[in-house]
């Protein structure tokens, strides 16, 4: 048994590793060093809480095989999962947190004494606090985030689910987490901690059912930062500086990704949480419109031909490249490419995909080298001097009235130049809006060409073409 | 008069979200996928609360309604450990920059 000021200095010390594990990841060659410091932080932390508590009687011999049963699960879901389901991997593991937080300080509450809290019925009003904020951060993180997992994986729809007088009843229900946390100070009664936990379970629906699936990397992040908040809160109540500092860190990483995202799509932190946004696409509009319009439309040997006679060409991915898991054919395609001489880039929007950074992990899957891969504002003046533009499986990031015009619902949304290449190629199953219901008006330039099919499908044709 | 040591923990927590602020910014955006489910993984650190609430029950009754919390948080957080770091493995694994011994 180690003192207590000694594991706090080891605490001290593994959070110190945590921020270094972030710190790694400021560039991919330091980012591998970066997570193993993260792991040695990990290790430290677990192994000075067994040597504080000093209790080696059976209990110790369930908690270890209780760490492996879940280390073996987390281990080959790791090594599992396909990479374009890393949205949904993210949403599931911020709910086992979220869930994680709220039994440690149902724990805590049933059992004080062995968290040196005070007693059943008197427990410290600041721990009480604490615990029970940690508490209900963190069931509004594990039910939000299970929406969110439900809708990424297609279980339940993405659109939008609203109902008159949401915002409201959410309103009420914060409130009364508030009011229920005051009355549970004076009384320590144990029916309002249990209600406190099932409202937030409630809240924690109610906030994401509203925001459509477009709107997921902002969902994602924000629920990162509530994990975060919840760690911390837990963190207070067990006094440990390992998670105070943990949670500190993982809450400002997911409010910042948050931030990134939302100024990504031009909208405001607040209109994303009241949600709605892609509801009332006005199907009808857009039909006429299309039928005014002539848009051209070519075959994989058309899309081959202007490549191969291209000298530079920027590929823009969207999620649709991620759903028809088109990335390794892609990498075939731009190989291709370069044997001809031609020079091949990535323009990446930070909100291509379901989730900060997706589009990259993807192409990094596909052995793309992440020195070809630009983000917007390093590849944008880049598309004037191309000769193609691919597009493949994005859309709203490429749209051009974004730019033009004040009444669209994505104005000002910073958007991929791509209409200034001298041609672009654009695959797409359909001219149906993506997910801001908005029509492209890409679709009807005349240097664009619709290659209307299947992502995958359609760059394997054009790999066979450019033989 | 004396300070509490919750001001203390204040401190930290608050000086903490500053690091994290200005270790956060300078993430490149690509490595974004990764930040999430390492931050995933290191919050998961919440399994110590879990271990001290196992620990808690007594050599003749390991198992008591607080300890069972603490058991199935131990599994979540150590799936969420185990998945977070061995998935960002992966992951930092496939970030490759361009080779020499192009074709």
């Amino acid at each position: 048994m180690i003192s207590s000021n000694l594991s706090a200095i080891f605490y001290l010390v593994s959070g110190i590793l945590f921020i270094l594990a972030l710190r790694g990841l400021s560039s991919p060659d330091t980012s591998r060093q970066g997570n193993y410091f993260g792991i040695a932080g990990m290790i430290i932390a677990i192994v000075v809480t067994f040597l504080s508590i000093g209790n080696f009687s059976t209990s110790l011999i369930y908690v270890i095989i209780f760490l492996v049963i879940g280390g073996a699960i987390g281990a080959f879901i790791a090594f599992r999962i396909p990479m374009t389901a890393m949205p949904e991997l993210v949403a599931g593991f911020h709910s086992l947190v979220g869930l994680a937080a709220v039994f440690v300080a149902i724990a805590a509450f049933l059992n004080p004494e062995s968290f040196n809290l005070g007693k059943i019925g008197d427990i410290k009003l600041a721990s009480l606090i604490e615990m029970s904020i940690g508490a209900a951060v963190g069931a509004i993180t594990f039910s939000g985030s299970i929406i969110a997992f439900l809708k990424l994986r297609g279980i339940m729809s993405g659109a939008p689910i609203t109902f008159s007088g949401q915002h409201i009843l959410n309103l009420f229900l914060g409130i009364s987490i508030f009011v229920l946390i005051f009355y549970l100070c004076k009384t320590q009664s144990s029916n309002i901690f249990w209600t406190v936990i099932l409202i937030s379970f409630l809240v924690g629906v109610l906030l994401i059912i509203p925001i459509g699936g477009a709107d997921m990397p902002v969902v994602i992040s924000m629920l990162n930062s509530y994990s975060g908040w919840a760690a911390a809160g837990i963190g207070f109540t067990l006094e440990n500086t390992a998670l105070i500092i943990t949670g500190a860190l993982v809450g400002s990483s997911g409010a910042i990704l948050s931030y990134i995202m939302c100024k990504a799509m031009n909208r405001s932190f607040a209109s994303v949480i009241l949600g709605g946004f892609g509801a009332e696409s006005s199907a009808d509009e857009i039909k006429q419109k299309k039928d005014q319009k002539p848009v051209k439309s070519g075959n994989a040997e058309d899309a081959a031909f202007l490549m191969k006679n291209a000298s530079s060409v920027i590929i823009v991915p969207g999620y649709g490249m991620a759903v028809a898991q088109a990335q390794h054919a892609l990498r075939e395609m731009v190989d291709k490419l370069k044997k001809n001489d031609i020079k091949v880039t990535y323009a990446i929007h930070p909100v291509a995909g379901r989730m900060p950074g997706h589009m990259n992990v993807l192409l990094a899957e596909a052995n793309v080298p992440y020195d070809e891969v630009f983000e917007l504002e390093d590849i944008n003046n880049d598309f004037a001097n191309s000769d193609v533009a691919f597009v493949i499986g994005a859309n709203d990031v490429t749209n051009p009235v974004a730019k033009t015009d004040p009444k669209s619902p994505i104005f000002g949304m910073p958007v991929l130049d791509v209409e200034k290449c001298k041609s672009v190629l654009f695959v797409k199953r359909s001219l149906s809006p993506g997910y801001a219901g908005i029509d492209n008006e890409l679709f009807y330039k005349d240097n664009t060409l619709m290659l209307f099919a299947d992502a995958k499908k359609m760059t394997e044709d054009i790999v066979k073409n450019l033989d | 008069m004396e300070i509490d040591p919750f001001i203390f923990r204040l401190s930290i927590f608050i000086l903490s979200i500053f690091i994290g602020y200005y270790v956060v910014w300078s993430v490149t955006p690509s490595l974004h996928t990764p930040l999430m489910s390492v931050t995933n993984a290191i919050s998961s650190v919440i399994i110590v609360g879990a271990i001290i609430a196992a620990l808690a029950g007594v050599a003749d009754s390991v198992f008591t309604i607080s300890s069972i919390f603490g058991f199935v948080a131990i599994v979540l957080a150590a799936i969420n450990i185990f998945g977070g770091f061995l998935v960002t493995q992966r992951m930092l694994q496939m970030y490759k920059k361009k080779k020499d011994k192009k074709k």
